[in-house]
């Protein structure tokens, strides 16, 4: 009985932050569709920092770890390809494959550990110092102030990102096939997007904007709820990295599911 | 002369969970007092503040801040009336992101059109008025425990509000300093007629500042009235709170159960 109390429980306080998080995620989008129509402008500066800090210092690492998946992705797939003499075909292995999946889903998870984890913290110590109750006697709302930028930024900066990723991922494939594999570059590039359709790309952008409201939304629920001091940011900060990452495969999982029966 | 009520409290009751922190609590604040909440550590001063803010409801009672039932209004108009008050916290809760000048800027820059210009010329009087013109530039993490609640103060008061909340404002401050922020809160309400509402336990200062005094025990009322009536009071736990005896009808332990049978369980 205890057993199935304790199911009964997870099942529901996991019900509870979800229908919490939709209802974040709901008054995000009404500040900012709103937010002008009632004078409420979020301030440009704030959203440009947070851009800055989302997308413009995410390139490094974002470009690190796309070369080296491009690469990756070219070597294991030249090693089966190699069998039956078609090392040529390596090429759309990597444009498709960086594009419809390790683009945005690696960028994603980079992000999370990144962004979501500097949003949660940041969130978290202004909830715990008081600075959010502070926000709200000053009659600035902390949703309107603190989410809307954070949500902005990452929802325009992770495709942005995943773009840049999926060039550098291809550039990766592309010097493997040229150095190691000794494929005629010109050749290489026409089959890379010779078998890369527009859809290709575009369900990856598609999959980046999701991931990036996931991100936000979650970095900055579990910022806005924090309890307990020091101890509470780690943990807020934590759980908040690790729901990305389950949330960010699942919703990669799901979409990728609609877009393969959708064709059909 | 009839005085106006700004504040009126009628039976406010709060639970957390099973702990009942707000046991019924009435009173009324005129405005240009300074009217201050003593009582010990856990008695719910704070967050009889809170409500009085709007950071929290009650579960039944009705509280009337500047004649609106803040059990009732919108948020419209929980807006409006939050920009007429002034929440000096007792951590400071500076922006730690923003710089000193910033952080006593911001209800400036986002609630009037004041021009740049305008809004440094307030932010420095605001930071003279505090003892602290010319640390603008400087971040919170830069300054002392006294000094981040002075800024805290600027800002509270940086959109001139009809009433100030003081929650412990002398709390972990050295005498001098305490003394200066009493000499503040006297002079803000005695020139510019704010109405102050001060939380604290700090014996010294509530008989400096105070016009009325309230005396918080175990989520109630225990008695209200000027500083000298306080200061002569028949009850006991009044007493024994003013001259800080450990010996009194209010007990240090919080405790229910006996000591002896705990210890050989």
């Amino acid at each position: 009985m205890n057993f199935i109390e304790n199911i009964g429980s997870i099942i529901i306080g996991t019900g509870r932050h979800v229908v919490n998080v939709l209802a974040l995620f709901f008054e995000t989008v009404f500040w900012l569709i709103m937010g002008p129509f009632k004078k409420k402008m979020p301030k440009r500066e704030g959203i440009f920092s947070q851009m800055v800090f989302a997308g413009v210092d995410s390139l490094i690492i974002a470009f690190f770890v796309a070369f080296f998946t491009g690469i990756v992705i070219a070597m294991q797939s030249a090693y089966q390809l190699s069998r039956f003499g078609a090392n040529i075909y390596v090429a759309p292995m990597v444009s498709v494959g960086i594009a419809r999946e390790l683009g945005p889903v690696l960028t994603a998870l980079v992000v999370a550990g990144r962004v979501g984890a500097a949003i949660t913290a940041e969130l978290g110590t202004m909830k715990v110092t008081e600075q959010i109750e502070a926000l709200d006697t000053m009659a600035l709302n902390p949703i309107r102030f603190l989410v809307v930028p954070r949500f902005l930024s990452l929802l325009v900066m992770l495709p942005c990102l995943v773009i840049f990723a999926d060039i550098v991922g291809i550039f990766g494939g592309f010097l493997v096939g040229v150095f190691n594999l000794h494929l005629d570059p010109y050749r290489y590039l026409t089959f890379s997007f010779q078998f890369m359709a527009w859809k290709d790309v575009w369900t990856g952008l598609v999959k980046s904007v999701v991931f990036g409201i996931t991100i936000s939304m979650v970095g900055c629920y579990m910022g806005l709820n924090t309890k307990g001091g020091a101890e509470g940011v780690g943990k807020a900060t934590t759980i908040s990295v690790v729901t990305s990452f389950i949330l960010v495969i699942l919703f990669d999982c799901i979409l990728t599911g609609i877009f393969y029966f959708a064709n059909k | 002369m009839e005085k106006e009520v700004v504040i009126k409290a009628e039976n406010v009751i709060k639970k957390f969970g099973e702990r009942t922190i707000l046991n019924g609590i009435s009173l009324e604040v005129y405005r240009g007092d300074t009217f201050v909440i003593m009582g010990g550590s856990g008695c719910g001063k704070s967050t009889f503040l809170r409500h009085i803010t709007g950071a929290l409801k009650p579960d039944s009672g009705k509280i009337y801040l500047l004649g609106k039932d803040l059990t009732r209004v919108s948020d419209d108009e929980m807006d409006a009336l939050k920009k007429k008050i002034g929440m000096c916290f007792q951590s400071a809760a500076l922006f730690d992101s923003m710089t000193v000048g910033e952080n006593v800027s911001l209800p400036l820059r986002e609630h009037t059109k004041l021009e740049r210009g305008v809004i440094d010329i307030v932010v420095k009087m605001k930071l003279e008025l505090v003892g602290l013109r010319g640390f603008e530039d400087l971040m919170p993490s830069q300054l002392s425990g006294g000094m981040r609640k002075r800024v805290g103060l600027a800002r509270a008061i940086a959109m001139d509000p009809e009433i100030v909340f003081y929650d412990e404002p002398t709390a972990g401050l050295d005498p001098i300093v305490a003394g200066v922020i009493d000499k503040l809160i006297l002079d803000l309400s005695k020139k510019l007629s704010i109405t102050s509402i001060v939380v604290t336990h700090d014996m010294k200062s509530v008989f400096s500042i105070a016009d009325r005094v309230a005396m918080l025990y175990e989520g109630k009322v225990l008695e209200v009235g000027t500083s000298d009536e306080i200061k002569r009071s028949n009850n006991p736990s009044v007493q024994q709170f003013i001259s800080g005896s450990p010996d009194g009808p209010i007990r240090f332990f919080q405790q229910k159960d006996d000591y002896l049978e705990h210890l050989i369980r």
